[in-house]
């Protein structure tokens, strides 16, 4: 996007491009020019080509910065509520946050058998801050990130932090050490007997049981990130074609705004359920973690 | 052959929206069912079903995520 109207295939790309801040080897050279000297630069990536030469070595400022930024947000608010609260009637946004508690609080009490005092305040953390994180998705795909360029010369710019990979996988390997911790604090050498001895109990089943145990323990995570990573990542990338409408002319403009519209009406739907689900998953793979047979 | 992008494309979009509209009648058919036979269970029901429905529409969801990735970004 170098002032010259972009291609819909590059105003696509330029949206899918995360701010990467990473080392670049030596002797790179980069899209202007100018070659890197020794022992490599830590510099922030022009363009995806640069973030892929960085490999492990990078960074995405914008997903950590919006995630921990929201993580604050939900923080503080449900922290100024809290001190707020009274016996009375609430009103105004004491009601709301009540409600989500509320809500919460019924859903772990049904879903979670153990006693483990860490679950619900954990499934309230889950819940409000991917839904802060999905609720990104709703904000004007260009908003930002052209105040961004205009004002602080920020090229890229990927406003919804579970848009990104990255996020959603370590917040499903947060998970899965809690699980395994469980597991193993809850089972001892039971969660051994859980991976070798189930579904066939014979001692020469031992490596095909434990072979469908691991897949289906690591299954898990995996699914478990990618399922709200993709969710999120097919919405964006529909409200980026849509919006890619409003360049092909006057005439598409009405019909642009109200697929734009219909579409976002739908993800209203799709945010909170999504949401709903990684915090409902997360307390089900928890309870099994709990349960000793 | 980029043409045969489209076709994949097409086909991801295909089968996947055809296995969520199965599982998902199933779910809805099953939902009728279950609060027809027992009305005061029916608002639990429409939590789960719910839930259900979300994990099967995320296939489909993901498969079209993809398949325009492909059309407009990978052919384009």
């Amino acid at each position: 996007m170098a002032g010259s109207t972009p291609t819909v295939s590059e105003y696509i790309t330029h949206h899918l491009t995360n701010l990467t801040f990473g080392k670049l080897p030596e002797g790179f050279e980069r899209a202007d020019g100018t070659i890197i000297g020794d022992g490599g630069a830590w510099v922030m990536a022009h363009g995806g080509a640069e973030a892929s030469v960085m490999g492990f070595n990078a960074i995405h400022v914008d997903s950590m910065s919006w995630s921990i930024g929201l993580g604050i947000v939900f923080c503080w608010l449900f922290r100024s509520v809290a001190k707020k609260a009274e016996t009375g009637v609430p009103s105004g946004v004491v009601n709301l946050v009540e409600m989500v508690v509320g809500f919460v609080d019924n859903t772990v009490k049904d879903t979670f058998h153990g006693q483990n005092r860490l679950i619900a305040p954990l499934a309230l953390t889950v819940f409000v801050w991917v839904l802060l994180m999905n609720l990104m998705d709703l904000v004007p795909i260009d908003l930002v990130p052209k105040i961004l360029q205009l004002v602080a010369g920020v090229h890229f710019q990927k406003i919804v932090p579970s848009t990104d990979p990255n996020i959603t996988l370590g917040m499903a390997l947060g998970v899965f050490i809690l699980m395994l911790y469980y597991s193993i604090k809850v089972k001892g050498f039971g969660f051994v007997k859980e991976l070798t001895m189930t579904p066939f109990n014979h001692w020469a089943f031992i490596p095909v049981n434990l072979f469908m145990e691991v897949v289906g323990l690591l299954a898990k995570p995996f699914s478990l990130g990618l399922r709200l990573f993709g969710n999120l990542y097919a919405g964006e990338m529909i409200f980026i074609l849509i919006a890619a409408l409003f360049s092909a002319g006057a005439l598409w403009m009405v019909p642009a705004g109200l697929l734009q519209i219909a579409w976002g009406i739908f993800h209203l739907l799709v945010i909170p359920l999504q949401a709903f689900i990684f915090m409902v998953l997360t307390i089900v793979y928890l309870s099994m973690a709990h349960e000793d047979h | 052959m980029p043409e045969l992008i489209y076709v994949a494309a097409a086909i991801m979009m295909g089968l996947g929206g055809l296995g969520a509209a199965i599982g998902v009648g199933l779910l809805g058919g099953k939902l009728i069912e279950g609060s027809a036979r027992q009305p005061e269970l029916a608002p639990k029901l429409q939590v789960t079903f719910f839930l259900g429905a979300g994990l099967v529409d995320a296939i489909p969801i993901i498969g079209v995520g993809i398949a325009m990735y492909l059309i407009f970004v990978v052919a384009g």
